[in-house]
């Protein structure tokens, strides 16, 4: 009996939201009363004893390179193997896009249930209920998984990262990595900017803005705040803004600490996708649009006029 | 070649969400069910384009669900495909689904089987992987891009931050998003069609369910907007400064 947290990677290291799943999987193991371990394929530069931080006792390695390309069926197979080596009966991965490619599968072949997005620990009571949210973040539910085995994918940004002292012990696991299926032929990653689903603060534009080259504003901004830009998804479907840039129900749904919206009605498609943001900033020239009933701070105004405003006062916070 | 196209029904984007039973069930009353999104846009209008390049593409919905799924399946038809197969079952659990899904395209042998990201009721993001595991065929999610070339596709899916291009060969389960096709309006001979496709109806297997959802709740309501007058936008940031803690 023991937790098991799946680390993810890229470009050589631990993402974000796996410190957040780590933070999740030691919490939980505390309140099990039981230990949690970290599991790793592929190879990283980052030093995995470091890992201890977040409350982990092993890190399990499994080093074949490659596995720093995903194949979910092979992955599947691998991290299978691995909790009948650890004897793991509950796994925590993120709900990013890995964790959805992968914990499915490994739900199906273990006939371990799943919950996909979960926000919350457990209830461990009185049986093991999930809190998760559905609807698009218009509601949540709690559900119960009802298998020995339990898989647990936590949505990105919903458990705050938990650093202590600590470190790990780092072990290898001989598994044998069956041939992929998938071969990756090519990477395209936007350089430089923050990615959206991972992002603290998230500046927004929507068909308010008039055209593409008004987003001068909102990329200033956002280069000021250290936050990652979206849209509203007419201003994508009218390629003003590239699609990954969508959020809302059809398109990408994010939690960040402050979403700032220019120039977006808030029509409820585009809320299930930015409700569960913690602070909503509405900036718009109509005081009867309906994004300000979400709102935590709202200004009725011209984008045009309050954004320069909003820009030159930043820049004097951050003493720039 | 053929394809399978999972079908799943959801409330409309704009219904208004409530349960009733105690929290336990979720209000149905006056809503209006659409074919999820992801579904009809994108997996579904991407199988009517490569049936429409190879006119020999065999093309099935499926749906795991009752009776009063038939209207949205029907809604299916007629934007295209050849005929539909409805598994008489109510489950919620995504394996019990997914089960379903794969003992019946086991027993057809489909070359590629699409499914969207996720159903906008549920969430579960689930049902493809898990029917990819049961089929043991690799499994592209979030794509937002398919290409045939005989048996080969080049896929292309997000990944955080950017996406990636992966080539893999048939057959496949492809969990389709935006990007992948656009959306399409069935028109009166769709429509007139769809009445004489076949619905097969079948019966499930046992499977025994591996979650179960005890209650449903809603998010607690904001506390209210505070407004700052436009002129004085600089006190915006100090208040997310120094009372929200946000920047
Ligand atoms: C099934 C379905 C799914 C959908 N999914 C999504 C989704 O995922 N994401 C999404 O965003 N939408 C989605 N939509 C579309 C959604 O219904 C809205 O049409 C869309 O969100 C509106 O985008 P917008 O707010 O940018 O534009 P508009 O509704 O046109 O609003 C523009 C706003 O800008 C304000 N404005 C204008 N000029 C200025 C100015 N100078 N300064 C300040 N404010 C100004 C206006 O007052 C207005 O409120 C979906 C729709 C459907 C039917
Ligand atoms: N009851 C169902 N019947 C057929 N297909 C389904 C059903 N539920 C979900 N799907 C398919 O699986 C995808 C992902 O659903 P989910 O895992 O529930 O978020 C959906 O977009 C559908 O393509």
């Amino acid at each position: 009996m023991s937790v098991l947290i799946y680390i993810d990677h890229a470009d050589n290291q631990v993402k974000k939201s796996s410190l957040e799943a780590l933070s999740y999987g030691s919490d939980l193991a505390k309140q099990l009363g039981t230990e949690a371990d970290a599991l790793i394929l592929g190879t990283v530069e980052d030093d995995l004893a470091l890992l201890g931080k977040y409350g982990v006792r092993n890190v399990y390695q499994v080093s074949n390179p490659q596995l720093n390309q995903l194949d979910a069926q092979v992955f599947t197979a691998v991290i299978a193997d691995a909790i009948s080596k650890t004897g793991a009966d509950t796994i925590v991965f993120s709900g990013n896009a890995t964790g959805k490619a992968v914990a499915p599968r490994l739900s199906a072949r273990l006939k371990a249930g799943l919950v996909t997005g979960a926000v919350a620990l457990p209830d461990t009571a009185n049986g093991f209920t999930v809190k998760k949210t559905v609807f698009s973040g218009k509601a949540f539910a709690f559900v119960q998984l009802l298998s020995p085995i339990k898989i647990i994918s936590v949505n990105p940004n919903s458990y705050s990262v938990k650093e202590g002292s600590g470190s790990a012990e780092i072990s290898s696991l001989d598994i044998t990595v069956p041939a992929p299926k998938v071969k990756v032929t090519a990477t395209n990653k936007v350089s430089g900017s923050v990615p959206l689903g991972e992002a603290e603060i998230v500046v927004s534009g929507g068909r308010g803005l008039k055209g593409p080259e008004n987003w001068g504003m909102i990329e200033e901004l956002a280069g000021l705040l250290g936050a990652a830009t979206a849209c509203s998804r007419p201003v994508a479907d009218s390629h003003w803004r590239p699609h990954h840039e969508h959020v809302g129900q059809t398109g990408l749904a994010i939690a960040p600490n402050l979403y700032i919206a220019v120039g977006i009605s808030g029509a409820i498609q585009h809320l299930a996708g930015v409700n569960r943001s913690k602070v909503i900033v509405v900036i718009n020239k109509d005081p009867e649009a309906p994004f300000f009933k979400q709102a935590d701070y709202g200004i009725v105004g011209d984008a045009f006029e309050v954004m320069p405003k909003v820009i030159d006062a930043v820049k004097k916070l951050k003493g720039k | 070649m053929k394809i399978l196209v999972c079908i799943s029904k959801t409330p409309d984007t704009t219904a208004k969400i409530a349960f009733t039973d105690n929290n336990t069930k979720f209000a149905a009353d006056g809503v209006q069910w659409i074919i999820n999104p992801y579904d009809e846009w994108y997996a579904l209008v991407r199988a009517l384009e490569l049936k429409e390049k190879d006119a020999s593409t065999v093309l099935h919905l499926i749906n795991v669900g009752g009776a009063d799924a038939e209207p949205v399946i029907r809604k299916a038809l007629a934007l295209g495909g050849d005929e539909a197969i409805r598994v008489n079952s109510d489950s919620r659990d995504s394996f019990t689904i997914a089960s379903q899904i794969a003992t019946h395209a086991k027993s057809v042998g489909y070359d590629l089987i699409l499914t969207g990201k996720e159903t906008i009721d549920y969430n579960g993001s689930s049902i493809g992987g898990m029917v990819a595991e049961l089929l043991d065929m690799p499994y592209i999610s979030l794509a937002t891009k398919l290409e045939l070339s005989g048996t080969t596709a080049t896929v292309t899916r997000e990944i955080e931050g950017g996406e990636e291009i992966a080539e893999v060969s048939l057959p496949l389960v492809v969990a389709c998003q935006k990007g992948m096709a656009e959306a399409r309006i069935p028109n009166m001979r769709g429509i007139m069609a769809a009445r004489t496709k076949q619905l097969k109806v079948i019966e499930p297997v046992a499977v025994e369910a591996l979650t179960s959802i005890s209650s449903f709740g809603l998010p607690p309501a904001k506390a209210g907007v505070k407004m700052i007058p436009a002129e004085q936008a600089e006190e915006l940031v100090r208040l997310l400064h120094e009372e929200a803690r946000a920047i």
